[in-house]
């Protein structure tokens, strides 16, 4: 009896250990998620503005007048073309490179993994700042490269139809060698004696790629996409960086809104013209389209994929 | 044929001279769309405004001058913004590696009432986008006054989710007999965790330094809101300040450019393995 009584204590008092490991965890959780997580949905149900000096309960009417506001349409618009533009290509080369570079007779893996990698650990301000003036239309060095191939020379940055597309290449160069990566590992737990019964038995290079790899390889081939869609839907700096300041001193998301995407567009409304219960709302949206991402992602990996 | 043979095929038929030169081309390629922006950073840093602005462009600087990175650090507070940053990314660091060893422990090794759904609710804020939480974060900064401070800048990054997480499995690996056995000797609780639970995990643990370092050393956007002076503008957020004022100025940016992305280029090439584990581990932040 006693000793029961003892052991209880001893594992209640081991409870107490566990729960002071996990305090300064929770505490933290609490302050910097949950709390400003249910604020932001208090706020985006008023009309707050700390500018008008207003703040009215004014129930789901943010959400219903986004769907009528046109920069949301547009900033939805840009991001969805943004995402369309940057994640295939991104899958598309990066597989490629990975498939490259698990070629057994080649030489110099180590040294184009490396320099496919700088991109990701290039830090991004400084990288745009390059990018924005490489895009210059008159002096920049992407036009000069075009201009040798006689090719038309756009004004890129400057002009609503070529910004977005410019800053795609950014989006796209900075993504590379961070999907590549996650690739070759994928790539590398393949077991090699499958490409070898499949060799014996007389299947050619492309079967083996269309039959072996891609299946074995879709779980990860999901998981990327499903990460740098959530990653596009986020993007921030490339455009804010390519599009404010610098030497045409714009605003960002220009020239006329064609590289608002969300994030700036919430910037823009919280930061800016201070409409924070409006802003909030549209976090909100964004909170929402990335929580249906994430649960489809789970969805589509939970079944099992047939080879 | 056997499977020894079979392989050597496959090895033969791998090194198809035409599909190797065209592997080798589109390598080649993209490496100079890799680097473009990296090699013409680093010449114009070290050229003249009149020389960065002629077309054609020279790729070695002919008339090669310290001058720019000079004027960087005289006109701007450039060492201030990288005084910023490392204080920033220091405390962050530091602060996410305890808080995720510890829970990750206390998740692991440990139950308690509750712990279950705690882990789950800890987990769900990875889905979380700051970009939800940025605004009332920085209301709850105005009113506690900490707007334009390094606490401000810190704050919402103390802990993170994926630091838990990743803890939390690697505590798992860890035989629990190692730390009752140490319990037995009546070591204390304090000295069991940090003298017995941490040393099993140098891996985990650098792996999580390198991680958080990159992510916060790249943050832009929460810094952009909370600074509004030099005191506390981190090196991104600085640069882009700078241009913000002086966009005409090329030369100094791309100077500032160059001194920012210099040293965690190096870190980089010497801790190369440990960076694409860190940087790989999730490509979620940011």
């Amino acid at each position: 009896m006693l000793g029961v009584r003892k052991k209880l204590s001893q594992e209640q008092k081991l409870a107490w250990v566990g729960v002071l490991f996990v305090l300064p965890a929770v505490i933290l959780f609490v302050i910097s998620v949950l709390i400003p997580l249910i604020q932001a949905f208090y706020m985006s149900l008023f009309d707050w503005s700390t500018i008008r000096e207003a703040k009215k309960f004014i129930f789901f009417k943010n959400y219903i007048d986004m769907f009528h506001d046109p920069k949301f349409i547009k900033s939805v618009a840009v991001t969805i073309m943004w995402t369309v533009g940057v994640v295939p290509t991104i899958i598309f080369l990066s597989l490629m490179l990975a498939l490259i570079l698990n070629m057994k007779s080649l030489r110099f893996k180590g040294l184009f993994r490396t320099i496919y990698f700088v991109p990701v650990v290039t830090n991004m301000v400084a990288a745009s700042f390059v990018w924005r003036w490489l895009f210059e239309p008159s002096h920049g060095v992407i036009n000069y490269f075009l201009s040798l191939l006689n090719l038309p020379q756009p004004g890129w940055l400057a002009d609503p139809q070529w910004a977005l597309p410019a800053m795609m290449v950014v989006g796209v160069w900075k993504q590379i060698g961070f999907a590549m990566v996650i690739f070759l590992a994928g790539l590398q737990t393949i077991p090699r004696d499958m490409f070898e019964a499949a060799y014996i038995d007389g299947a050619s290079g492309l079967t083996m790629l269309r039959k072996i790899t891609l299946p074995l390889l879709n779980p990860t081939i999901v998981f990327t996409s499903v990460m740098l869609v959530i990653n596009a839907f986020r993007v921030f700096t490339i455009p804010y960086v390519m599009s404010a300041g610098g030497f045409t001193y714009g605003e960002p998301g220009g020239p006329l809104d064609s590289t608002r995407v969300f994030v700036i567009h919430i910037y823009d409304y919280g930061f800016r013209q201070f409409e924070l219960g409006y802003a909030s709302a549209n976090a909100f949206f964004l909170l929402l389209v990335i929580l249906i991402v994430t649960v489809l992602q789970f969805k589509i990996l939970e079944k099992p994929f047939e080879y | 044929m056997n499977i020894k043979e079979g392989v050597y095929l496959v090895e033969a038929k791998r090194t198809n001279p035409l599909l190797l030169a065209f592997a080798y081309g589109i390598l080649i390629v993209g490496s100079i769309w890799m680097l473009l922006p990296l090699v013409w950073m680093t010449s114009a840093a070290f050229k003249p405004m009149s020389e960065i602005i002629q077309v054609p462009p020279t790729w070695i600087p002919k008339h090669f001058t310290l001058d720019n990175i000079k004027q960087v650090f005289e006109q701007v507070p450039f060492a201030r913004y990288f005084l910023n940053s490392i204080i920033t990314t220091t405390v962050i660091v530091f602060s996410v590696l305890l808080t995720s060893t510890m829970a990750g422990y206390g998740f692991a090794k440990f139950n308690f009432k509750g712990k279950r759904i705690l882990f789950l609710f800890i987990l769900s804020s990875l889905m979380i986008p700051f970009q939800v939480r940025m605004i009332p974060l920085y209301q709850i900064s105005q009113q506690f006054g900490i707007i334009d401070t390094y606490i401000g800048v810190v704050f919402p990054w103390l802990f993170d989710a994926m630091g838990v997480f990743l803890m939390h499995q690697f505590m798992l690996t860890i035989p629990n007999e190692l730390i009752e056995a140490a319990r037995i000797d009546g070591a204390s609780e304090v000295r069991i965790f940090f003298t017995i639970v941490l040393p099993q995990l140098k891996s985990a643990i650098s792996t999580l330094t390198i991680f958080t370092f990159s992510w916060s050393w790249e943050e832009f956007l929460w810094p952009l809101i909370i600074s509004n002076s030099d005191r506390v503008r981190t090196l991104p957020v600085g640069l882009q300040y700078f241009s913000e004022q002086y966009g005409i100025n090329i030369h100094w940016q791309m100077a500032g450019a160059f001194v920012a992305v210099l040293p965690v280029l190096i870190v980089f090439f010497i801790m190369q393995k440990q960076f694409v584990e860190g940087i790989t581990l999730t490509g979620m932040k940011g």
